[in-house]
């Protein structure tokens, strides 16, 4: 098995080959197809865009245990509807959604002081069996009479694990001005933001985990008995934190701009992050429709994401995708496999990352096979590929607009078969860069 | 420099001890002089439990702030594997214990970074670009090592088994990343293989037509030295995750004599906030995977560790209480291994500060003693032959100083 084994072993140990786990192994490949598809053929591409950006801002990993049966629902419901809505109601639909509170652990992030409440079990060990869950009764206080005996004390205490992320990567950024402090005290308040693995899947507010003490976060005092809206001020004062604007700005302009995005485009947008409260449509609108994203010096100035570059071939060559395991089985071998990035920074957007020799060398492998109709499942209409010189000049003058080196114009010529040429365009260095 | 006759003593010596047939040593000897050195560097990427990797049993504020997740004191059960009376390895490692035992293996305990950050992706960055602290650093320490020596260019001096350039290997200097050795090949037919060469070859992309160039070159000169399917030293059984599969390829590469001196792997999955576990559970099979690798490692090449050195490294150390989930949470100083024919092991290096509350860093972290970059240099200068002052263009912002530095390696 794969590196992550070893996370899901400690959650569903001698569990690997159960229906349950064949279940979550199908779900993480509908995904993996789903996003593929949409990305290919969906009328809305400006969305596909902002999903796959808003999903790798708030990155989750589905092999980290149960994450993988959450991850639909993390994209469905938190990213997908936000993407061109406001920033705060994403930032909380994330922070209470299942994926991301197991990802990130905070399920577990509990007042030390806190009563008895699960079992060592059903609290440190997330099941999704035939356990009763964790937090069930969380609110009401009630007891546990009637649980299996415990194996170990339930863990208490704090983790900051989520505070961390939600403050350099979610919101702030790592310059952003923030503490070890603020981080336990963000950590602090959200104590007891948790969920129930088997109600459908929900969160719930842990009221008797949650550490109801007055807090400290970025010199705004929370104050004492503030319950479940102690996490929501939180979310209100990062959302309208200018270095915020500023790090979500940035970002969004080194996507659709240049991997060093131009300083005054990377202001206009912060200001107007700041100006509409996080509407996302509107900072990205401005970044669109500015004269730094239609300026020459940003033509091809991003070399393509793997997602990018596949997704884009097979719309420059009309393929037809039956399934799109092939394609998920390609951006594994480019280092990017959906759903699959473990660290909470996501992928990254600049071209050092994407440029190695071994991705590009299976860039060129790639093209050679979709060229050749060798990717099973995937295959280009015959129409397109009976007559070469149609072919080559659709190719040259509309996928790769016209406009390719003499040395790219003169391999594609010289090509002799419909496949060459195919293989040749989308392979060439004018492809990989948008 | 080292004389040639230290040189095999030393090589010799490391020879025996790793326990290999005398037919071997012969040869060894006779190619040492020639053979360049190798640093295989492996990034645990996620900030490994330096504390629960090599355990400081001695300590009772160690088992005070870890109630459940401590490793016991050795001759217990799940104890830790001893290795000075103070120090034990986590009991998941012990497919090290051999290469301690037979002083091949070294330990620099409390060693890190001397900046506060507690960000992996800064921490990572800052130990891959060799400056702390600055963030615009352009290119890696591994990087700059290569551009500093002036050395007759190879396509295959510094290979990433990983599908992305790590930040360590990105710069001017030629390096490759690739997944596989195998799969590093264009696999149409040669037409097909020439045109792509010659697009890439004219381009004005400078980014695109330099990693190409390299790739094609590296292409020529593995199909004409590596024979098709390589077979690990018989003793040498890898583990079949990413990880072990990258070491293997590393020692193909190594053994193809294709001019590899920097190899780079990296093992995740090491940034255990909640169940981290203590003689098993996650952290201890992340262990096993990465002792069994480096294991499998030093068994296949065989007489070729007398001119290697393997350097783990992680991004920071965990804090020394556990949280509130049986798990750790980010930290500052941390354990980094080196492993090599030349190194002084058997030793743990490094100033212990201790972990009672008052000498840890900020009131929580095992503080640092040693700047990692005063090992890196030490297995520059010592190990790959720089001298200090293209040590110093190495590590810019960071005065090299042998005297710093902490007698890992023979020199």
């Amino acid at each position: 098995m794969s590196s992550v084994s070893s996370v899901d072993s400690s959650v569903s140990a001698g569990r690997a080959a159960t229906p349950s786990a064949l279940r979550d192994r199908q779900i993480l490949m509908e995904l993996e197809q789903a996003r593929l598809l949409r990305a290919v053929y969906s009328e809305r591409q400006l969305e596909e865009v902002l999903v796959d950006f808003w999903f790798n801002h708030f990155n989750v990993f589905a092999g980290k245990g149960p994450t993988r049966a959450y991850v639909t629902s993390f994209e469905r419901d938190a990213i997908r509807p936000h993407a061109l809505g406001n920033f705060r109601q994403m930032l909380e639909a994330v922070a209470a959604s299942p994926a991301m509170l197991f990802y990130l652990d905070n399920w577990m992030n509990t007042d030390p002081q806190a009563p008895q409440m699960g079992t060592g079990e059903s609290q440190g060990r997330l099941r999704l069996g035939n356990r009763r869950p964790m937090g069930q009764q969380a609110g009401a206080g009630g007891s546990r009479a009637g649980e299996p005996p415990q194996r170990q004390a339930p863990a208490r205490g704090i983790n900051e694990n989520y505070a961390r992320e939600l403050l350099e990567l979610h919101t702030l950024g790592v310059d952003g001005g923030y503490t070890q402090d603020d981080i336990v005290n963000v950590a602090r308040a959200f104590t007891g933001w948790t969920f129930r693995p088997r109600q459908g899947t929900t969160f719930t507010f842990a009221r008797a985990r949650h550490d109801d003490e007055e807090k400290t976060v970025l010199g705004h005092r929370i104050r004492a008995g503030g319950g479940m809206e102690d996490g929501r001020q939180v979310l209100d004062i990062l959302a309208a934190h200018p270095s915020t604007a500023r790090f979500i700005a940035t970002k969004l302009a080194q996507k659709f701009v240049a991997d060093t995005p131009p300083a005054a485009l990377v202001e206009r947008a912060a200001r107007r992050f700041i100006a509409t409260r996080g509407d996302l449509r509107e900072v990205t609108r401005a970044i669109v429709t500015s004269p730094e994203f239609f300026a020459a010096g940003a033509y091809r100035a991003k070399v393509k994401t793997p997602l990018e570059f596949v997704a884009s071939a097979i719309r420059a060559t009309a393929a037809e995708v039956r399934t799109a395991m092939p394609l998920a089985r390609t951006l594994r071998d480019l280092g990017m496999p959906l759903y699959s990035c473990q660290p909470p920074t996501g992928y990254d957007e600049t071209a050092e990352t994407w440029v190695s020799s071994g991705a590009l060398v299976a860039r060129m492998n790639f093209a050679l096979e979709l060229g050749a109709n060798r990717l099973r499942g995937v295959s280009m209409a015959s129409e397109s590929t009976s007559d070469r010189d149609a072919l080559r000049a659709r190719i040259v003058d509309d996928i790769l607009g016209g406009d390719v080196s003499a040395a790219t114009r003169s391999v594609i010529t010289r090509a002799t078969t419909a496949e060459q040429v195919v293989a040749l365009a989308i392979g060439s260095p004018e492809f990989q860069r948008q | 420099m080292q004389s040639r006759r230290v040189f095999l003593k030393s090589g010799a010596m490391a020879l025996v001890s790793l326990g290999f047939a005398p037919s071997f040593l012969a040869r060894t000897v006779a190619a040492a002089g020639t053979r360049k050195k190798l640093l295989i560097a492996i990034f645990q990427r996620g900030a490994v439990d330096g504390l629960n990797m090599v355990v400081p049993f001695g300590e009772a504020d160690y088992y005070r702030a870890r109630p459940s997740i401590a490793i016991a004191r050795p001759g217990r059960e799940g104890g830790a594997l001893d290795l000075d009376g103070f120090f034990g390895l986590h009991p998941g490692m012990s497919a090290l214990q051999p290469f301690w035992d037979r002083g091949h293996l070294a330990i620099v305990h409390a060693s890190g970074s001397h900046d506060a950050t507690r960000s992996h992706f800064d921490a990572q960055d800052y130990m891959e670009s060799g400056t702390p602290g600055v963030k615009n650093t352009r290119d890696g320490w591994l990087n700059r090592y290569l551009q500093a020596m002036d050395e007759p260019r190879t396509p295959l001096r510094a290979v990433a088994l990983t599908r992305q350039m790590p930040r360590a290997l990105q710069g001017r200097a030629p390096a490759l990343a690739m997944g596989s050795v195998d799969g590093f090949d264009v696999r149409g037919d040669v037409t097909a293989k020439a045109a792509f060469e010659s697009a890439y070859e004219s381009a004005a992309d400078q980014v695109l037509n330099g990693t190409a160039t390299e790739a094609f070159d590296a292409m020529r000169t593995l199909s004409r030295k590596t024979s098709s399917r390589y077979r690990p030293a018989s003793g040498a059984t890898y583990p079949r995750s990413p990880f072990g599969q990258a070491l293997r390829e590393i020692a193909s590469l190594a053994k193809a004599e294709v001019g590899l001196e920097v190899a780079f792997a990296e093992s995740t999955n090491w940034d255990h906030h909640a169940n981290e576990g203590g003689a098993t559970g996650q952290m201890a099979n992340r262990l096993d995977d990465l002792s069994r690798g480096i294991a499998a490692l030093v068994n296949d090449l065989g007489d070729r560790m007398a001119d290697t050195v393997i350097l783990t490294m992680s991004e920071f150390g965990r804090a020394v209480a556990e949280n509130g989930s049986r798990g750790t949470d980010h930290g500052h100083g941390n354990a980094m291994m080196l492993i090599g024919g030349a190194v002084k092991g058997g030793r743990i290096y490094g100033d212990w500060p201790g972990l009672a509350r008052e000498q840890r860093y900020e009131g929580r972290d095992l503080a640092v003693t040693t700047d990692f970059r005063d090992i890196f240099a030490e297995v520059v200068v010592s190990h790959l032959g720089a001298t200090s002052a293209a040590a110093g263009r190495v590590f810019p912002g960071h005065s090299v100083n042998p005297v710093r530095f902490r007698g890992l390696l023979r020199a």
